[in-house]
């Protein structure tokens, strides 16, 4: 017990040194912490999320929401770009999650140009928004990436979280799937 | 057990940084903490000749930059330290960004004042970079001194140099070490150089 203060003492200090004062993860079953993305910069991906100006999630024209945390300079998430586009395939040809299920990236830490380029460099159809300052990356308890979010909209309620890459895109699909079912 | 997880929860607050940090290196990222922005002072500036180097690299051989003179425009990328937040994640960065650099017909150069074999593992978990990497280990942080980057602790700063196919520096970052410099800032000085 003596050791467990000690440690929490020690992380206390160490916590409290931080730029960013952190905040806890989002928790499945709570409501999504309020926080408001830009604009997405292409008209397709408006219409994709179905919205033209500065946004919150639940506004996304879908019942479920992935928020895809990542970075341009994390080799996971490079890693994990192409099993995105394959899931992001999938959600799209299958008619049961068509329009049901969208996905966002936020690019943690990231200009516009820094997430252009992960756009460009991987061809990823979904949007990607740059978080800059680390605010939204700050909201969602400083995770490291890649970190997901998937959110049922109305209400805007955290279904689950992951941190980490899936092992395969179909992994994903499938738990996406099952929560889609659960929301109705 | 219940203990574990209360040991697990604390070791997660205490992973809590203001970086965002890859999955790709697991636990294995030291935090130095915020340290002092800059700790040195230069000794070049724009417009000086690049004072000449020759460093091993992590792939094996030897670097020496006046090789590229008149063949290719070099960036010098300087972190501080193998194994800390923010260089963890720049080099892997400039790894996808091969195409702009070329286009630029520029080469990329990632120094650090660590050893060989620290940088061989620590780069590894980048994937693999289609730049050199090189030690300015021995003696240490030769090179990173005659530039004047060299701080107090040994370590160099974070810094970018931008250096033309004459051999002179034409754009000098020595960036705030607790932060990684935005690409827009560099690809607008490699566009300079056309």
């Amino acid at each position: 017990m003596r050791k467990i203060i000690l440690l929490s003492v020690l992380c206390l200090a160490l916590a409290v040194g931080n730029v960013y004062a952190a905040q806890p993860k989002p928790i499945p079953g709570n409501a999504l912490p309020d926080f408001t993305l830009p604009a997405p910069g292409s008209g397709s991906e408006r219409s994709y999320l179905g919205l033209s100006g500065p946004f919150q999630v639940s506004n996304v024209k879908s019942d479920l929401v992935v928020i895809q945390i990542f970075s341009m300079y994390c080799p996971y998430c490079q890693k994990d770009a192409p099993n995105m586009n394959q899931l992001f395939s999938k959600i799209e040809s299958d008619a049961a999650t068509k329009g049901k299920i969208k996905i966002i990236g936020i690019g943690a830490g990231n200009s516009q140009m820094e997430v252009d380029t992960f756009r460009k460099r991987y061809n990823v159809a979904f949007p990607l928004l740059p978080d800059q300052d680390y605010k939204i990356h700050d909201i969602m308890g400083q995770p490291r990436t890649p970190f997901f979010v998937v959110v049922r909209t109305k209400p805007g309620k955290v279904v689950f979280t992951k941190l980490g890459a899936y092992d395969s895109p179909e992994e994903f699909f499938n738990a996406l799937k099952a929560a889609l079912k659960e929301a109705k | 057990m219940k203990k574990a997880l209360v040991i697990a929860v604390l070791f997660v607050l205490c992973a809590a940084t203001a970086s965002a940090r890859s999955q790709a290196f697991g636990d294995d990222i030291y935090s130095p903490g915020d340290l002092k922005p800059r700790d040195s002072v230069l000794k070049v500036k724009v417009g000086d000749m690049a004072p000449d180097f020759t460093l091993p690299s992590v792939s094996g051989g030897k670097v020496t930059l006046s090789d590229y003179r008149g063949r290719k425009n070099v960036v010098l990328s300087f972190v501080p330290a193998a194994w800390t937040p923010v260089c963890s994640d720049q080099w892997p960065g400039y790894n996808i960004i091969k195409d702009v650099f070329d286009s630029h017909d520029a080469i990329l150069l990632g120094i650090t004042v660590d050893s060989i074999p620290t940088l061989f593992a620590w780069t590894n978990q980048m994937g693999k970079l289609w730049f050199p990497v090189l030690s300015d280990f021995c003696p240490h942080g030769k090179v990173s001194s005659t530039l004047g980057i060299l701080r107090s602790d040994c370590v160099s700063e974070r810094a970018l140099f931008v250096i033309d196919k004459k051999g002179i520096i034409r754009y000098i970052d020595v960036h705030d070490i607790n932060k990684r410099p935005q690409l827009e800032s560099l690809v607008k000085e490699l566009e300079k150089l056309k």
